[in-house]
């Protein structure tokens, strides 16, 4: 491994501007680290060389220029491939969408093109983010660096994977139920949901539209803020983005670093606090919350009676959202057609393209949410699951009307094997039971690695209230400076998965 | 007791235009059935005088400006298309051949 690729990205974002090293030499070093390593990891389904390249020449040029840089400029990032790039193959995960070319650009990939962050590829990912552990992808799952035996988490475990492999400095998630958070906690990363609202969803293709969220992964706290800071903001190609300015993540990271949280309430979520967690999940916590009140935190139990309804909730209201969402994969303008031979008829040729182009748990998933939406079981199922919505948000804000944040561990366990979960969709399910409850109040939520459990890294979640997204950012930046930063050990080929 | 029926999720298949194979009916009636006892878990919570929340974030009738940008070309809205006619996207007959 090279030291280029160790480097933070705002270490390596400062010696690019200061043309200590040039934007190509950092993006080669990363290039040259995929192809050594993601024959084992999987982490990428698409590589652009090319582009990022190219992208990586036009802020060399800019440096020399003496032009003036974004805090991040020349640093490469990987995207997941849920986000349309326009000349880039974008396929979220499924062999519906494989080999389509979107003709436009996401305004999150806009605006990294803009702040000068080359783009190294497409991360892998559970076909169109259903799913906690990437073996859901119709193009094969992604290896944790950690343990090649083991999933790298998901949907977003492309994302996680490159960066715990110093693949990319930096990576863009989304989170709709802790795809960002979980697959961050099962690889020793940071990865943070921002305020839904906060990020523009224009160009993500739709899962679940109220809870999905964009944000980002990186190794450090720091990292992450700075790259959110180029993300967010208010968009008008977006209804539900939020017209208000962007809460000041770069500076409360950097404050939080200065490890004094003196003053800081946090609340400890009783019903969160490692109920069906592993035990070394929960030691890993408890230890962690320990050094935050060695920090300065006060720490109080509080409770959120209505959380346990959260897992339920939400896979009446996600599956409901994706099964009206995924009915544009329809085999008429984009994507695979299947059967057309002239003699069948329109509503056949897309039922046989569905079948076809859509796996297991996404077809689960569309047809569950058409059941909770049908007549006669709408009231029962989706009705009620908005109302219990509403509970969870106003536990949210009574928590947060007696302390700053909330903690919990980020997921009740550690990263497991390959096929631990795929059998019983619900046990899969139950990987996010402590990342949903912020997808469902809308507020903002960061995993950062809190030590680990029989070798494998444990997640500490902070949240916050919305649109103090600074919040979580202090309070994880301070304990990562007082916490040794999880390194995987050297890649080794495993089994096969 | 068993929430749904191999029969019903044959037609929940239909309407969401899935010509799912009669083994995947076998396993998705099992999985679906054991999904919808531990979501049903939310009628266990007295929501009676409860608003629904259907968005986080409370924005209603968002309005901009009515201006011109430039948009995709017919030519790169069609370029993805399985199949293109006349500058249109091609589909399969709609109507049955008697009508």
């Amino acid at each position: 491994m090279t030291e280029l690729t160790s480097l933070p990205a705002t270490r390596l974002a400062a010696l690019i501007a200061a043309g200590d090293v040039s934007a190509v030499e950092v993006t080669r070093a990363h290039l040259d680290r995929i192809a050594a390593t993601d024959g084992l990891v999987h982490a990428f389904l698409h590589v652009d060389a090319d582009g990022a390249l190219a992208a990586a020449e036009a802020v060399d040029a800019a440096v020399r220029a003496g032009e003036r840089l974004g805090p991040l400029a020349g640093v490469p990032v990987a995207l997941k491939d849920v986000f349309t790039t326009k000349g880039m193959p974008t396929t979220c995960g499924s062999a519906i969408l494989k080999g389509w070319v979107p003709p436009y650009d996401a305004t999150i990939v806009t605006r990294l093109r803009d702040a000068g962050l080359p783009i190294l590829g497409k991360t892998n990912m559970d076909e169109f983010a259903m799913g906690s552990s990437t073996e859901y992808s119709a193009f094969g799952p992604t290896r944790n660096p950690w343990d090649p035996s083991r999933t790298p988490g998901g949907s977003g475990g492309g994302s996680a994977a490159a960066v715990a492999a110093h693949q990319a400095p930096l990576a863009i998630g989304t989170d709709t139920g802790g795809s960002i958070r979980q697959p961050g906690a099962l690889t020793g990363t940071v990865g943070a949901k921002p305020t839904y609202g906060g990020v523009s969803r224009y160009g993500l293709v739709a899962f679940s539209s109220s809870l999905d969220t964009p944000g980002p992964a990186a190794r450090t706290v720091a990292d992450a803020a700075a790259l959110h800071a180029v993300i967010a903001g208010h968009d008008p190609r977006d209804s539900t983005s939020i017209p208000q300015p962007v809460p000041d993540v770069v500076g409360a990271a950097a404050r939080g670093a200065d490890g004094d949280l003196s003053g800081v309430r946090l609340g400890l979520v009783r019903e969160l606090a490692g109920e069906g967690a592993e035990p070394g999940v929960v030691a890993a916590f408890e230890a962690a919350v320990d050094t935050l009140t060695k920090l300065g935190a006060r720490v109080e139990e509080v409770s959120c009676p209505h959380f346990t309804y959260a897992l339920p909730a939400y896979y009446l209201i996600a599956p409901s959202e994706c099964s009206s969402n995924l009915a544009r994969f329809d085999g008429v303008r984009y994507g695979l057609r299947v059967g057309d031979d002239g003699t069948r008829p329109l509503e056949e040729v897309m039922a046989m393209t569905r079948q076809a182009g859509f796996g297991p748990e996404v077809k689960r998933r569309i047809m569950l949410g058409t059941y909770a939406l049908s007549s006669g079981y709408y009231e029962a199922y989706y009705g009620q699951a908005q109302k219990v919505r509403t509970l969870i948000s106003r536990d949210f804000q009574a928590a947060f009307e007696r302390v700053d944040v909330l903690v919990s561990p980020t997921t009740p366990f550690v990263a497991f094997p390959f096929g631990a979960r795929t059998g019983d969709p619900y046990q899969m399910y139950l990987a996010d039971l402590y990342t949903i409850p912020s997808n469902l109040y809308g507020g903002p939520a960061i995993s950062v690695p809190c030590g680990l459990a029989d070798g494998l890294p444990v997640g500490l979640q902070v949240m916050a209230p919305t649109m103090a997204d600074d919040r979580m950012y202090l309070v994880a930046a301070a304990l990562e400076s007082a916490l040794p930063q999880p390194s995987p050990p050297p890649l080794k080929a495993a089994p096969a998965a | 007791m068993t929430a749904i029926s191999r029969d019903e999720v044959a037609h929940l298949a239909r309407l969401a235009r899935l010509s799912v194979t009669d083994e995947e009916l076998d396993r998705f009636a099992s999985q679906l059935d054991v999904i919808l006892q531990a979501v049903a878990r939310v009628g266990e919570v007295a929501t009676a005088d409860i608003p629904p929340t259907s968005h986080a974030v409370p924005l209603t009738n968002v309005m901009r400006e009515d201006r011109v940008t430039p948009g995709l070309t017919a030519e790169e809205a069609l370029a993805g298309a399985p199949d293109v006619a006349e500058g249109r996207f091609r589909v399969p007959r709609i109507l049955e051949e008697e009508q």
